[in-house]
């Protein structure tokens, strides 16, 4: 397919590996943002083309694995309503909570339902007016539009029987905790090509610049990635720490406009709890108050501020790039994909579950 | 849930900023996809997209350069790293 075939050339990622080699001189730690890049990283084996010194660690971005207990235990106990058909995108379904997932309870006899966009959970709404529809509106600033979307049309075609559970999260101020943390190892960033697609790259620059640290907006295809390493890597070499743009097919400096003024419609920013990592100032959104209608925590009475469990799972120092998959003792023996323990499990973006796909029990 | 696709819109139906729906190819299978983000969208062009919604038009010159940076360095052994500084 064309904008895909292109930067799976073999013997091109294999001219950007010896490229990079010839580059570097001394050891790096760069990290990647987005669960995706680190799924294409390890099914073409890429980290293992680089040269020794460079380390790429993986980061947070996986909305499935950030996504709070306390949230999917709200989910679970509103999809169990008989008056309620829930709607998910199908990777939120094995994510355990505190004692089930919503797998479970679509196995009970609850209604809960796959859709591939937001926009066929407000379709079922208008279809549907005797049922409460409920969308689970999570993930990054990738679905933010989508899920914007949604609740701008239901607001102005006044759906009433339509509602969001809202746990969206945000890229940057995570890039922030992780900088400020003080374990923190990490050099330089490849972010994320489509949230930059969404939202540009500005707030980028401001953190490039505050913390001396490199930062390449970054696609998602193995040539894709090999380039954004080498300019990153570049840039390291040279003593730079700027924003550079590799996924300029898709990412302009502004982003998308358009999506950003409804996203400014529908949201704002609040304080958000991340999966196994804890309470991160200003790094979600949620809904204004002219939405709050369309709450489903506050339409159903749920809370969702139950206290994060500590269990033997690691995932949240793996999410931090402090840790990597093989380290946890439960990987591939207690858990695994069909009984995940721990959230990165469950996703393909999720990095525990992609190096159980590729077979990637030791570093 | 974060894996976007590149996409050929085939048909464009609907008027208006929010309404105009694209059918758009992955590789022959066709969906309906919202062009409600991409007002610039024209049959043709190749689209981002992320449920259900466009959410860039691919830039076939950017594209071009980017694999054009690729190719050098196959050729000839210089860096690629050069690729799309400060177009903004
Ligand atoms: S292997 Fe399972 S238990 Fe261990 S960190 Fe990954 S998800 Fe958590």
């Amino acid at each position: 397919m064309k904008h895909i075939d292109e930067y799976r050339d073999a013997a091109l990622v294999k001219a950007a590996a010896d490229g990079i080699a010839a580059l570097t001189t001394r050891p790096w730690v760069i990290m990647e943002i987005c669960g995706g890049q680190t799924n294409t990283i390890i099914r073409y084996g890429l980290d293992e083309l680089l040269p020794r010194e460079i380390t790429l660690v993986h980061g947070p971005g996986c909305p499935v694995c950030v996504t709070p207990v306390a949230l999917i235990d709200a989910a679970v106990s509103i999809a169990a309503r008989p008056d309620v058909i829930f709607c998910s995108f199908g990777d939120m379904l094995r994510v355990p909570g505190t004692e089930k997932d919503l797998l479970s309870v679509k196995a009970a006899g609850g209604d809960v339902r796959i859709v591939y966009s937001p926009m066929d959970a407000l379709d079922l709404a208008r279809r549907m007016p005797e049922k409460e529809i409920v969308f689970f509106a999570v993930g990054f600033e990738t679905t933010a539009p989508a899920n914007a979307m949604a609740l701008w049309r239901a607001r102005r075609d006044g759906v009433r029987n339509f509602s969001a559970l809202v746990s969206q999260v945000l890229v940057p101020p995570a890039m922030r905790a992780i900088l400020d943390s003080p374990g923190g190892r990490i050099q330089g960033f490849l972010a994320a090509g489509h949230v930059c697609t969404v939202m540009g790259f500005r707030e980028y620059e401001e953190l490039a610049g505050e913390y001396r640290v490199p930062i390449v907006v970054t696609g998602f295809e193995p040539l894709d990635l090999m380039q954004g390493v080498m300019m990153c890597v570049r840039q390291l070499e040279e003593g730079r720490a700027e924003v550079e743009n590799q996924y300029s097919r898709s990412v302009r400096r502004e982003g998308n406009t358009k999506a950003r003024e409804i996203m400014e419609d529908v949201f704002r920013v609040v304080p958000r709890t991340w999966r196994g990592i804890g309470e991160i100032p200003s790094s979600g959104l949620g809904l204004r108050d002219e939405y709050a209608a369309f709450d489903a925590a506050k339409r159903f009475g749920v809370h969702a501020d139950s206290p994060e469990p500590t269990d033997l799972c690691i995932s949240g120092l793996i999410l931090q790039g402090l840790k990597k998959p093989p380290d946890c003792p439960a990987f591939a023996g207690a858990c695994t994909p069909s009984r995940p323990l721990g959230a990165t499990m469950v996703s393909s973006e999720g990095a525990c579950s992609v190096y159980y796909a590729y077979k990637r029990t030791h570093e | 849930m974060c894996l976007a696709v590149p996409g050929r819109i085939m048909e464009i139906a609907g008027t208006g900023d929010f309404d105009r729906v694209g059918k758009v190819s992955f590789g022959g299978v066709i969906k309906d996809v919202s062009l409600a983000y991409v007002p610039e969208a024209a049959v043709g062009d190749y689209v981002i997209v992320h449920v259900g919604f466009a959410l860039s038009v691919v830039d076939e010159e950017e594209a071009e350069r980017t694999i054009a940076l690729l190719k050098e360095l196959e050729s000839n052994g210089t860096d690629a790293s050069g690729a799309a500084e400060d177009e903004t």
